[in-house]
């Protein structure tokens, strides 16, 4: 039945655009739509974007893999090579910094009536997304394929069962989050 | 409903409302939620309106059609959601410079306007680069228990925390 409406275009569309909604509602209430707090949080001075994403994450992840577990979900994890993740992420970290919001919380941003977020950031991202775009195949030879190690997850790496991690991250990831309010950050 | 109307929910509530809300896309969309192909495609989109059709032929554009998809439509979600709570708590407000900016660098709007124009094109080439955003590697790939994923996402924070450091 699920892998039915998996195959229903027009019903996928209302669905993405439908958990967008909730999603951009969630992450302007949470405070992560303002260049405030998400500067805030890489100086390492208000905690609210690593307390959102670890609670996201801790449930994100038993439910995911509880829907897995029960045959009604499979993952999508992308494939990687540190050619890709780790230069394009420090890329991203610089651009983060600089333009103090990421691609989700900039549509967000904007939504909220940040003209920084519409004029500065949207066109540059679009024009950062073309460039990409225009010299793929070039980074593609050169850089992007560099250490490939294609979809790989932990529990795959190490070869143990899933909840054999999942429930030490988790545990590790909710003592980081009392250990972060008992510090008062 | 006045919790609607809050400014401001615990981001302990906010974190578990959007990792139900990724359980909610892989049972329904068999999909993680994500944002950056959307900028992607919008750009490959744009780029078809001046220069034609010969823009879907980049090798780039043939893995990420210049096209809507569930994605896009996530963005644009997005977008009216944040509009809606702000409008509900009365805080939607047009603004040029954030006020933490303001006290750092002063109130020109047009070098915070310059600023976020490079920052921008830094995070979209990055983004791509990576493969993904504080999304879809931060949130969704994380959770799913990614190594592509765990690494990015570290790399995304030293980046970030180098530079804002620099900044400010």
């Amino acid at each position: 039945m699920l892998k039915a409406i998996h195959e229903k275009k027009t019903p996928q569309l209302a669905i993405g655009f439908f958990v967008g909604i909730v999603f951009g509602f969630l992450l302007q209430k949470g405070g992560v739509t303002k260049y405030d707090v998400i500067i805030g949080q890489l100086l390492l001075a208000d905690f609210t974007v690593i307390k959102i994403m670890l609670s996201a994450v801790i449930t994100g992840m038993i439910g995911v893999h509880l829907l897995r577990s029960l045959g009604l979900a499979e993952l999508h994890p992308k494939p990687g090579s540190f050619g890709s993740v780790v230069i394009g992420g420090l890329i991203f970290g610089a651009g983060f910094g600089i333009l103090g919001y990421c691609p989700g919380t900039l549509a967000g941003a904007v939504g909220q009536g940040s003209l920084d977020a519409l004029f500065g950031g949207l066109i540059g991202i679009l024009l950062g997304a073309g460039l990409f775009a225009e010299f793929h195949p070039k980074l593609d030879k050169a850089i992007l394929s560099k250490g490939h190690f294609g979809e790989m997850t932990w529990p795959q790496l190490l070869n143990v069962n899933p909840w054999l991690i999942i429930i030490p991250v988790a545990i590790g990831m909710i003592a980081l989050l009392f250990w972060i309010e008992k510090t008062g950050l | 409903m006045e919790w609607l109307r809050m400014t401001e929910w615990s981001p302990y509530a906010v974190g578990i409302g959007i990792g139900l809300l990724s359980c909610v896309t892989f049972l329904l969309s068999d999909k993680p939620i994500g944002c950056s192909t959307a900028f992607s495609r919008t750009s490959g989109m744009l780029e078809t309106l001046l220069r034609g059709g010969k823009v879907a032929e980049k090798a780039y554009y043939k893995k990420f059609a210049p096209a809507i998809d569930w994605e896009w439509m996530l963005v644009l979600g997005i977008f009216i959601g944040a509009f809606i709570s702000a409008m509900l708590s009365g805080q939607f407000q047009s603004v040029w410079v954030p006020m933490k900016w303001a006290e750092a660098f002063g109130n020109t709007p047009v070098l915070r306007w310059v600023v976020a124009l490079i920052g921008g094109i830094i995070l979209g080439i990055g983004a791509r680069w990576a493969g993904g955003c504080t999304s879809g590697h931060g949130i969704s790939g994380t959770l799913q228990l990614a190594v592509s994923s765990w690494i990015a996402v570290l790399c995304f924070f030293i980046g970030g925390i180098a530079t804002a450091m620099l900044i400010f």
